[in-house]
């Protein structure tokens, strides 16, 4: 069982500098054709400073910096019976290339269900920019497939 | 692109739905690299057999970043407050994912006109892979 200690542990803050053409090769991965995520002159038509960070990218962050793998392997969950269970975005301000955001989590929840079968890990985070604006908070349930 | 007006959305509108392209090991591997996730298991036959899978499989994060690219695909990303998803099973290879939404509400959220989405996401032969919604403001 996950211990309940966890439930208000907090991950190293993760920072991650983003740059053109990490998001150019994040929209050709998922074959975003829209050219304000890809082409400077249509994002800032489109009233953006620089090319939009798309509404998933900052999931990255923590992945960038291994915060993730760190706190799956504190956790002692084995990768083979990790399942992503959820996830939401909630937006505040938006985020271009060229912005440095920092990625700050904490565990809120742990629980189990069905007699413990199934083990749940609730994270909560916040994505702020090099001037301290909230970008998005984030919630991600984590689920341990017994 | 234009946004779409508060007056001419309804409760009950399906949004023009997105149909993607079987998933491949290609877009696995692409996929992995631009949004971080580096876990072997969605991109090592031999990785995901020693964990006891038969092949790869697609990253959650993959269908909700297609979701997302429906979802910036009918109203711009500025307008988006909060997007939602459970993922409800695992997208294998060969699946070809077709996002849909549907009108469910409109309501003023902090001083803005609102609409909420309902989402699925599922493959050819209707299995629902994510469900989740999103609220976008139309004002």
């Amino acid at each position: 069982m996950i211990d309940k200690k966890w439930i208000g542990h907090e991950l190293t803050p993760s920072v991650m500098t983003i740059d053109r053409s990490r998001l150019q090769f994040f929209a050709r991965a998922i074959g975003e054709t829209d050219p304000v995520y890809t082409d400077v002159a249509a994002a800032q038509a489109a009233g953006y400073a620089d090319l939009p960070v798309p509404p998933t990218f900052l999931f990255g962050a923590e992945l960038d910096s291994g915060a993730s793998d760190r706190l799956v392997a504190d956790l002692g969950i084995p990768f083979a019976n990790l399942l992503h269970g959820e996830q939401r975005f909630t937006y505040r301000h938006p985020a271009c290339a060229g912005d440095t955001v920092t990625v700050r989590s904490r565990i809120t929840d742990v629980y189990d269900k069905k007699g413990g079968a199934l083990e749940f890990v609730v994270k909560s985070s916040n994505a702020t920019n090099q001037s301290g604006v909230l970008l998005a908070e984030m919630k991600t349930v984590l689920v341990y497939r017994h | 692109m234009n946004l779409p007006a508060f007056n001419t959305v309804h409760v009950g509108d399906e949004l023009p739905p997105l149909q993607l392209s079987p998933v491949d090991r290609t877009t696995l591997a692409l996929f992995g690299g631009a949004s971080g996730d580096h876990n072997a298991i969605h991109l090592d036959i031999d990785a995901a057999r020693r964990a006891g899978l038969p092949d790869v499989f697609a990253q959650g994060m993959l269908g909700m970043a297609w979701l997302g690219r429906f979802l910036t695909g009918w109203a711009p990303q500025r307008q988006l407050r909060q997007f939602d998803v459970r993922f409800q099973g695992i997208t294998h290879l060969g699946n070809a994912l077709r996002c849909n939404g549907r009108v469910v509400d409109k309501f003023d959220h902090d001083g803005e006109q609102c609409v909420r989405i309902e989402l699925r996401c599922e493959n050819q032969f209707g299995q629902i892979k994510i469900v989740g919604e999103a609220i976008v403001a139309l004002s």
